[in-house]
């Protein structure tokens, strides 16, 4: 019944005992607030079961934003370790530890903060960007989130009851085979991300059948804003990529579970087969990330230039282009293997082709700005930090696509920093600006402009402290993932690196401070339209927050910014409302993700037949689901004029 | 139907096809698995002395021809020729039943000559490959029990329809996948 789960995977570190009673009583503490206020109705129905996209949004973001934490806290387990543990000092962690928690770092980053903000951001503004009412399927994006959710809960139940991997963030084979890695920390890494994964692929389906299908009138494809192009190119990555992750740790988990020879060492396995198929995810993986964020700044910066977009054609092409070359060049993260040169050659290639496309973007950005009347708001700060940043990295990164560079830094801190790079000044860089830029959209209150600027730059030296001594470190020679070294002569490098930590750290609590005392101060920092930036595309012709139906009659569309236009040549008409039809709630998203989390956790320890019912659980529900009707509810006109008398749209 | 009905068949069914398409690349995964795997044998027989072509032809029929009779449920669901519609809707469900009985009964041949997927790389990515097909063939048999029940229940008249029609889509889109193994697998064992 309890498979090989017995009272020994309860935790005996202090460390992680400590952290394991944070957590109880941080959960503990929750539900009795809850309960206390009565809460539990009001956040059953308006939270828990929603399909409302701006909500389902802001729990997204909400997760986020606690494993945000998380991960910053195993960064810092790593980076103090790497401070002290020189010579003859093995430093506080034994290597098992230090091993899963910069394994714990990177997944966490990766599937449980960059995902789901990035999720948080499309939600939020994909209907409004279209000039639609919600996502194609509204139930569906509800599975997604809680699958996501279930896939964190996982995620942080590792922490306490049993191990994580310990085997890196991509756990390459063999190492993470059977043979080596008998223990559960393998099979949560591989049932934490499958959930949360189908849940990516259900969403990303969901938005690209939404741009396609559900654009306001008029809207041609060439008429979207380049958010909207960058979020499609970024799904149909998720829907060409996603599956082969499923199919490549399904095949792992064939492996450790009924003893296949996918990738063991023996009986004709090829472990290197493993390292082929999980970058034909990973590369495309780093683009799904960034194209969004592509796509906020183009947004902040004509917004904030009050200017259109320079060459909107040309990047949508060159996203295009990203797009596709972004499956060609998977082998530059092993060009070790022994490919041959004739293959090293091409990928190397491949990859500095990559570099045009995104030159292009960032000259449409500089020539946007260019004669602008440009407002330094915190979104624009994130823009410049990332211009800045960003291209250095991708500097580092043309550095490492010359196959001959890479045999002497590849696995170095070079390559920890090189990403880095990328991913802080791009992605999170990116993710920060639009939160900052449209949470007057959804919240109806600007956040706090001078701690927004404090944060700003508290990452921005933080970041530079941080990962410029790893480059030097890798060239020296220093390699990744290392628990322990031996050269004296490193360790004023990472001590650094460390105080670059804390800078960040420092701006991340500026970042949480900034944001309660928005909500305290909300009433001083109210926007008094829907309108906060003065605005040019759809989204900030609604109310802020706005409405459940999002636009109380659909906008016509004619050309690029609609809502610049309308405001150049306003032409006011009396309203006519209309009845308006709605999706109703469903728990059948929760349900769902409960089934698979008890499925997750049974698999993991063996308990064969709580995993069968958890199956039965989940084709129930499914099947349970089909059976409903009465899917939809009618708001009336009457009803609708009521609310947008009341509203602040345009 | 109405407007807005079409409105919502339009989309579902391009929402479906899109998941159709992810689908087919967790196949595309399983089938370069297979491919790279494929001489890895490790000493144990391999596909050329495993494999008989006419086991597999008859298993190609059954199910190319549940696809058939597919096809014409659904011709005769929007015809309203409801009795036709269920007489083929079960016949498919049967063919569908016959071919998943076929493949465990290879499969467990296979394993009573101890040639199970623990015993070599190559019948991994076999087993696998083919199993990952029969899950969903086993899969659509579901999906076809649930259905039937709805198509007898008059409120479901509205979305029957859309739901057929997926499931179709499904069912032929599995055909296609068969098609590639029975090439890949099977013949291709004989040729080279
Ligand atoms: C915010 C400050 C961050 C700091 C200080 C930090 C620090 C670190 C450190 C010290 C390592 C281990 C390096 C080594 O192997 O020796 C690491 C690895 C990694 N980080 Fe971060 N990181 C940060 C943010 C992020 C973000 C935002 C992401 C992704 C979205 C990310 C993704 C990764 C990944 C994928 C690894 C590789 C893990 C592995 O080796 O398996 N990090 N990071
Ligand atoms: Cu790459």
């Amino acid at each position: 019944m309890f498979g090989r789960l017995t009272l020994d995977a309860l935790p005996h570190d202090p460390i992680v005992i400590a952290a394991t009673v944070f957590m109880v009583c941080v959960g503990a503490a929750t539900l009795c607030f809850v309960t206390y206020f009565r809460a539990w109705g009001y956040i059953w129905h308006e939270w828990l079961t929603s399909v409302d996209h701006k909500k389902i949004a802001i729990m997204y973001g909400i997760t986020a934003f606690v494993m945000l934490v998380r991960g910053l806290v195993d960064a810092s387990m790593v980076r103090a370790q790497q401070a002290i543990a020189v010579g003859n000092s093995a430093g506080y962690l034994p290597p098992d530890h230090f091993d899963q928690l910069f394994t714990a770092h990177g997944v966490i980053m990766i599937f449980f903060v960059a995902m789901p903000l990035m999720f948080a951001i499309i939600n939020a503004m994909l209907p409004l960007q279209l000039g639609t009412r919600d996502v194609a399927f509204p139930v569906l994006n509800s599975i997604s989130l809680w699958l996501f959710i279930a896939g964190a809960v996982l995620m942080n139940i590792s922490l306490t009851i049993g191990e994580f991997a310990a085997a890196g963030w991509l756990a390459y084979p063999p190492l993470s085979g059977l043979a080596y890695s008998p223990g559960v920390g393998i099979d949560y890494y591989i049932w934490v991300i499958q959930i949360s994964g189908v849940g990516s692929l259900l969403s990303a389906v969901n938005f690209v059948a939404t741009i396609i299908k559900e654009r306001a009138p008029g809207m041609t494809l060439m008429n979207m804003p380049i958010f909207v192009w960058t979020v499609f190119a970024s799904m149909t990555l998720i829907i060409i990529s996603f599956p082969v992750l499923t199919a490549t740790l399904a095949m792992l988990s064939l492996d450790r579970f009924l003893g296949m020879h996918f990738f063991t060492s023996d009986f004709g396995g090829n472990p290197m087969m493993y390292i082929n198929l999980i970058w034909t995810w990973g590369h495309p993986e780093v683009y799904i990330l960034i194209l969004p964020a592509f796509g906020i700044f183009s947004e902040v910066v004509s917004n904030f230039s009050q200017k259109r977009l320079f060459g909107y054609r040309s990047m949508v092409y060159a996203t295009i282009a990203i797009m596709f070359l972004s499956f060609i060049v998977w082998a530059h993260h092993f060009f070790t293997m022994g490919a041959g040169a004739n293959v090293n050659a091409f990928f190397g290639i491949m990859t500095m082709v990559i570099a045009i496309p995104a030159g292009v973007k960032i000259f449409n950005w500089l020539f946007t700005m260019y004669r602008g009347r440009i407002d330094f708001r915190t979104p624009m700060l994130w823009f410049m930090g990332f211009v800045f940043t960003f291209t250095l990295g991708g500097m580092s990164g043309i550095l490492l696509s010359l196959p001959a560079v890479d045999f002497q830094i590849n696995n170095s801190l070079f390559l920890v920093a090189h990403f880095h790079n990328t991913i802080i000044g791009g992605v999170v860089f990116g993710y920060f600006a639009g939160i900052s830029y449209w949470f007057p959209k959804i919240f109806g209150f600007k956040l706090d402009e001078r701690l927004g600027t404090y944060a700003f730059w508290c990452w921005i030296t933080g970041f530079f402290t941080a990962f410029m001594p790893l480059y030097a470190l890798g060239i020296m020679g220093a390699t990744r993932r290392m628990s322990h070294y031996s050269d004296p002569s490193w360790q004023p490098f990472f001590i650094v690196a460390g105080i670059g930590l804390v800078i960040i750290l420092v701006g991340v609590f500026i970042q949480f401070v900034q944001i309660a005392w928005s909500i305290y101060k909300r009433h001083e920092l109210r926007t008094p339209t829907g309108d906060a930036w003065y605005g040019r595309s759809l989204e900030w012709m609604t109310a802020s927050p706005p409405p459940v139906y999002n636009f109380a009659i659909i906008p016509h569309v004619h050309g690029h910014d609609p809502l610049w236009a309308r405001k150049q040549y306003p032409h006011p008409s009396i309203p006519l409302y209309t009845n308006i039809e709605l999706p109703r709630n469903s728990s059948v998203g929760i349900v769902l993700a409960a089934c698979s989390l008890a499925l997750g956790f049974t698999l993991v320890w063996h308990m064969w037949i709580l995993a069968a019912l958890s199956v039965m659980g989940i084709i129930g529900a499914v099947i349970a689901r089909s059976f409903v009707t009465h899917t939809e509810y009618i708001l009336s006109a009457h009803e609708v004029a009521r609310i947008e008398a009341r509203s602040n749209a345009l | 139907m109405t407007h807005a009905h079409t409105l919502k068949d339009n989309r579902t069914l391009f929402g479906f096809w899109l998941y159709l398409m992810s689908d087919c690349l967790i196949f595309a995964s399983l089938f370069a698995t297979y491919a790279v795997l494929r001489s890895a044998t490790y000493g144990a027989p391999g596909a050329r002395e495993l494999f008989s072509l006419e086991f597999v032809f008859l298993e190609t029929v059954i199910l190319l021809s549940s696809s058939f009779t597919m096809g014409l449920t659904v011709y005769f669901a929007h015809k309203g020729k409801r009795a036709l519609m269920f007489g083929l809707l079960a016949l498919t469900f049967c063919l569908g039943t016959a071919f998943i009985a076929l493949e465990v009964s290879e499969f467990s041949h296979l394993i009573q000559e101890g040639l199970s997927w623990e015993r070599s790389a190559f019948l991994s990515a076999f087993f696998t490959l083919v199993g990952t097909h029969g899950l969903h063939v086993l899969c659509g048999l579901i999906w076809m029990i649930v259905l039937a029940i709805q198509l007898a229940l008059p409120r479901y008249h509205e979305i029957v329809m859309r739901r057929l029609i997926c499931l179709s889509l499904f069912w032929h889109f599995l055909d296609i996948i068969w098609i590639g193994i029975f090439t890949f697998v099977y013949l291709f064992s004989f040729i080279v």
